[in-house]
């Protein structure tokens, strides 16, 4: 909000002004760490050979890529990414509403706080994967089990954050919603949930790398698909070159998840001082 | 500019506030206030901070009630926010996610679904504060100034017959300040509306208003009630004459006999 000491300047530039030197920084983005991977993957190599690791502890990064493009290109690896992509979709889908659902109903009604907030934290402090042979149980191999569990581990941060962003509240915003007789639902709608997006969208971006990981854990307990199925079943033929393909596609798919809620994120808080770039 | 509403005289009667602090004690904000405003009276209220002038502008706002005694506007007792006081705050308090366009907008929408005559209306309150050409700016890309300028046209959007500003240009500096006490006697000539003002720069309230309420803390009390009979139009000008030196300097010592005492 308006602070004392402000400039009268009225041009605001969203991104960084640093424009005249974008080409350079851009290009340097690339290059550095490409010539850092080209390095690790040098020295990744050499170690193999000179200490004469066995290929069922660690391949050769050309044995890897190899792999990768024999996974790709006969499709297995397509297919198991495709199931599990959609476990960490719906879970994260259902664990983030479910999240934000109990997180509203927390911060916004004394009853319902007091009601199922020591429930909350209880059920907090259960290791997630431990609870993960109990979804096996009642819902199967299938995607359902992955999902539920996924939903269960990505649910908290979203609770969490939802309950501290509806509180990050400005009292003075809601006291002017008061004066503009603003009803309970229209303050709850135009003004909390706005400055609640910030600590929503902080929690997404780590329930999405939860979500990954729950359906790995979901998959390493009990299933017929998935890359993490794919991990134990080459682990067990001692695979490694193809336990590391699919390592790197669980990266591709991490880096691409974590973009695509960044993006969104970038979309709706233009306004916030976490997005613009300039000291406030 | 439209019509506005009729301007509305309030009535303060024997109010007094008492808060619980944390420990337990029972501190005095206000004591026995008395304080008429006419219909279309600009009167400001001055203090040292913590005579519990914002104290008592939240109490006239409805958004805090009363320990004793009670506000009335036009004969009706506030209990709650009205629709017909609009208020302005120390900081702008906009929106950030939103146009300065539908920060003005804000308290129409909140009752009614947006039609092409409230569009007109914000326009025409952006281009009496000079804001016209920043409808479609965010809060962030505007100075102190203009927020709070923006702040004045949505507190005006609801057309409303009585006006309360809480320390509005506190955080402005000094010449933009003195920008906003012109624009705002501009805009009290043409709407209208009865002005409850509070300030802690003795010149502006001597500046702007009918009358000055000198406050004095702990607890929050009247101690004098100054007619300011400048002619109006008044202007910057004014800050020079005799007179107005007469005023603040009598106004000042109500305030200076406080720090010795």
């Amino acid at each position: 909000m308006a602070t004392p000491a402000e400039s009268e300047s009225i041009s605001a530039p969203r991104r960084s002004p640093s424009g005249a030197r974008w080409g350079r920084g851009a290009l340097l983005a690339i290059a550095l760490p490409s010539i850092t991977l080209v390095i690790l993957l040098v020295l990744w190599d050499r170690a193999v050979v000179h200490l004469q690791i066995p290929s069922t502890l660690l391949a050769r990064p050309l044995d890897v890529l190899s792999e990768l493009a024999y996974g790709l290109k006969s499709g297995i690896l397509l297919t198991h990414t495709w199931v599990t992509l959609q476990e960490v979709f719906y879970g994260f889908l259902v664990g983030a509403f479910a999240g934000f659902a109990m997180g509203a109903l927390v911060a916004e009604s004394t009853w319902t706080r007091l009601a199922l907030y020591p429930f909350l934290v209880a059920f907090q402090m259960i290791p997630k994967v431990a609870i993960a042979p109990l979804f096996i149980i009642w819902l199967g191999y299938g995607v359902s089990s992955k999902v539920a569990f996924t939903a269960s581990i990505t649910f908290f941060p979203v609770v969490i954050n939802t309950i501290a962003g509806l509180r990050s509240v400005d009292s003075e915003v809601l006291e002017m919603m008061r004066v503009f007789r603003a009803t309970r639902w229209q303050a709850f709608y135009r003004v909390k949930l706005r400055f609640a997006l910030p600590y929503l969208f902080a929690s997404l971006e780590v329930a999405m790398v939860l979500s990954v990981i729950g359906a790995i854990v979901a998959e390493f307990v009990g299933a017929t698909k998935g890359l993490g199925y794919l991990i134990l079943q080459e682990m067990h033929k001692l695979e490694t070159a193809r336990v590391f393909a699919v390592l790197i596609v669980l990266s591709v798919v991490g880096i691409i998840l974590s973009w695509i809620i960044r993006v969104m994120a970038r979309a709706a808080l233009f306004w916030h001082e976490s997005e613009r770039g300039m000291p406030n | 500019m439209t019509t506005q509403g009729r301007a509305r005289d309030v009535q303060v009667a024997g109010l007094s506030k008492t808060f619980d602090t944390q420990r337990g004690e029972q501190v005095s904000a206000l004591q026995d206030i008395n304080l008429g405003i006419r219909a279309g009276e600009f009167v400001s209220v001055v203090g040292a901070s913590g005579c519990g002038k914002s104290t008592l502008m939240r109490i006239v706002c409805g958004l805090i009630a009363p320990t004793r005694g009670r506000v009335a506007v036009d004969g009706e007792v506030v209990t709650q926010p009205r629709d017909d006081v609009g208020v302005v705050f120390q900081n702008a308090v906009l929106l950030p996610w939103m146009t300065v366009k539908d920060n003005v907008l804000m308290p129409s929408d909140l009752r009614e679904r947006r039609k092409a005559e409230h569009e007109q209306r914000a326009q025409e309150l952006l281009e009496m504060t000079g804001l016209t050409g920043f409808e479609g700016k965010y809060p962030f890309e505007l100075s102190g100034g203009m927020r709070q300028r923006v702040s004045i046209c949505r507190a005006l959007m609801c057309q409303p017959s009585f006006l309360a500003l809480d320390e509005p240009f506190g955080a402005l500096d000094a010449m933009t300040r003195e920008q906003m006490n012109l624009e705002l006697m501009r805009i009290w000539t043409e709407t209208g509306a009865t002005v409850l003002f509070i300030t802690h720069s003795v010149p502006e309230a001597v500046l702007l208003s009918d009358r000055v309420v000198v406050m004095t803390p702990r607890p929050g009390r009247i101690a004098d009630v100054i007619t300011i009979e400048l002619p109006r139009p008044r202007s910057l000008k004014d800050y020079g004459s005799e007179l107005f030196h007469g005023y603040t300097s009598r106004i000042r010592e109500h305030l200076g006999a406080q720090t010795l005492a």
